[in-house]
């Protein structure tokens, strides 16, 4: 589970500070898809970004974990956020952004090297949930080859399965179809749902289209950094 | 939160596992970074065997000096040289009569020509007036040519084979002839070949070039007060390395060869430097996204120094290999030496100052923001 409680986080605009997530509080459940949407400049990565324990928040608390285990990432330092992140965060970028130099095998590999602590043990489970990870996004046939040689599509299953191959807790996922045709982003939409309710993974996911609403379990609606409207259960389709 | 408590944890993180994919995808970038860090190489090695082999030229001889001091005339002005000083016998008698000095050697060093049955074509030499069985001189190979009498010579093999002369053969120097009694090992000084004499035949050799007829230079052994000792007798005493300041044409040339190298070095950090900053600067993004994911600094810091490693070291062996192949067919023609010092070591400089430079580029990788992978920034 991840939870935003009361997060404002501002920035500097000159000699003064522009707001760019105002007291939001929301949940990621375990084993759903949270949509976060709102038009552009409403917040959604802020709120991402927060939540990835990339930017430290002005005040608010990022609760992520279940029970005894559940810790306030707000409050941990550089080097404890790093580790959080390689640890218990998955994240999806908006445009991959694979490592050209690798494969899509060697991308979700190079998961479990991120770190100075990352025991053997570790390392030998990640390689091996690796290729059942691409099998999972199809994408077996395809695990030698470099982003270059992939689609838009293949590339993004890649970094979903990159995002998922350390069995994190909370994935992050930040606009993944931007860059897709609607009938790719589709399969996009689907696959990050499936793969949030096979792994019990609490998913946020910012979109800033809501063609494929369906695929969402709950939908946040932001705007100027404020939720405006939290809908919890099976987005309905309009 | 998860830590490795109770696991056997692991620092080796990313290192080389991106680095070294990255080499093999970008393998014409590399290969060009890595021919010109063996041009370099090659640059340094070919100047620095150069020098070493010019050095030899020059001082192969003098280093054969025994004693723990070279005494030289201190003159008027200027600084002591090999060239001018001439050390008296009064000299050379105070310097024997001085506390704590246990032997004096003197010896002649002058420069003349040479010829074989008074031929048109003489050969420059170094005549070198050395007693036989001086102290401290056993296996010495500049006193090993050293000759019983007065009318014979021993010859360096450089001066034999320049005279084209074996032993048994008469030599015409400076108006006498000797017989060659002894060929010995190939030692030059100031970029002649020696030939030995009795000090007798050498001082009257002297005279007949100009010269005083005294002794250039003592080997003194012993622990006396040197400079009270030379301050008293007009004279200087050096340890024999630093004797070799007092060669000219060995001060000039290394000082320039010396200084050509060092600016090698400097411009070899530079362009190593250089790469790995433009390398690293256009691997922000990828590095961003991997701090993003979770990659430590350390873990980046130690994956692109490993990346420039790899980099140096295959750039610096193949400089190195063809130093030495080349460097032993030039060494035929050119006074060139292949030694340790000449290849082994200025490869470790390269290395140290390559990988100084490499770490100059590590400020792109550690101030990487990882923030900025999310969005559409990249």
């Amino acid at each position: 589970m991840i939870e935003l409680q009361n997060v404002t986080l501002t920035f500097p605009d000159g000699e003064n500070r522009v707001t760019a997530v105002d007291n939001v509080t929301l949940r990621g459940r375990n084993g759903t898809v949270t949509g976060i949407t709102g038009p552009s400049g409403s917040g959604k990565s802020s709120i991402l970004a927060v939540a990835a324990t990339l930017i430290r928040p002005d005040s608010g608390g990022v609760l992520i974990g279940n029970g005894s285990d559940t810790i306030d990432a707000a409050q941990l330092s550089k080097h404890e956020a790093t580790e959080l992140r390689r640890e218990r965060i998955g994240i999806v970028f908006q445009q991959s952004n694979l490592l050209p130099a690798l494969t899509a095998r060697e991308q979700l590999q190079v998961m479990a090297r991120l770190g100075g602590g990352t025991s053997r043990a570790t390392r030998a489970r990640i390689e091996a949930r690796a290729e059942d990870l691409l099998d999972a996004v199809g994408l077996t046939q395809h695990a030698d080859k470099r982003p270059h040689q992939l689609s838009g599509g293949q590339r993004q299953r890649v970094a979903i399965a990159r995002g998922l191959v350390h069995d994190p807790e909370v994935l992050l996922v930040d606009e993944p179809t931007s860059a897709l045709d609607q009938e790719r982003g589709a399969e996009i939409m689907h696959l990050i749902s499936r793969l949030a309710h096979e792994r019990d993974t609490a998913t946020l996911l910012v979109t800033h289209d809501l063609v494929h609403r369906e695929t969402l379990d709950d939908l946040v609606t932001v705007v100027d950094g404020r939720v405006t409207t939290a809908l919890t259960g099976r987005v309905p389709t309009r | 939160m998860r830590g490795c408590s109770g696991r056997v944890c692991e620092r080796k993180g990313i290192t080389v596992f991106v680095a070294w994919r990255e080499l093999r995808f970008a393998r014409g970038r590399f290969l060009l970074i890595g021919t010109v860090v063996a041009l370099i190489t090659v640059l340094v090695g070919f100047l620095a065997g150069l020098t070493g082999g010019l050095a030899a030229q020059n001082i192969s001889a003098v280093l054969q000096l025994p004693g723990d001091r070279i005494v030289l005339q201190q003159p008027g002005n200027g600084d002591p040289s090999y060239a001018t000083s001439s050390v008296s016998e009064k000299t050379a008698t105070a310097w024997e009569q001085a506390e704590g000095v246990t032997s004096v050697t003197p010896i002649g060093i002058v420069q003349a020509r040479a010829s074989v049955g008074g031929g048109d074509d003489p050969t420059g030499v170094a005549l070198f007036g050395l007693p036989q069985n001086a102290s401290g001189t056993r296996s010495n190979p500049l006193f090993d040519l050293a000759p019983a009498g007065d009318g014979e010579v021993g010859l360096s093999s450089g001066a034999a084979a320049d005279l084209g002369v074996t032993t048994g053969d008469t030599i015409s120097i400076a108006g006498g002839d000797f017989t060659l009694t002894v060929v010995g090992d190939d030692l030059w000084y100031s970029h002649t070949p020696v030939i030995v004499m009795t000090p007798e035949a050498w001082s009257e050799a002297s005279e007949r070039v100009g010269g005083t007829g005294d002794a250039t230079v003592l080997a003194v052994t012993g622990d006396a007060d040197w400079s009270a000792v030379g301050e008293e007798t007009g004279s200087v005493a050096e340890t024999p390395l630093a004797s070799l300041t007092a060669l000219e044409a060995f001060r000039s040339e290394i000082g320039s060869l010396g200084l050509m190298i060092a600016m090698l070095f400097g411009i070899s950090a530079l362009v190593v430097g250089a790469f790995f900053t433009v390398w690293t600067m256009q691997r922000a993004g990828d590095i961003a996204v991997l701090k993003a994911l979770g990659a430590t600094t350390g873990s980046l810091v130690r994956d692109s120094l490993g990346q420039a490693a790899i980099v140096l070291v295959a750039g610096i062996g193949v400089g190195l290999a063809a130093v030495i192949g080349l460097g032993a067919l030039a060494g035929q023609a050119l006074p060139f030496t292949i030694s340790p010092l000449t290849t082994l070591a200025p490869a470790v400089v390269m290395a140290v100052l390559g990988l100084a430079g490499a770490a100059f580029a590590l400020r792109s990788v550690t101030k990487a923001d990882p923030l900025t992978a999310l969005g559409s920034n990249r």
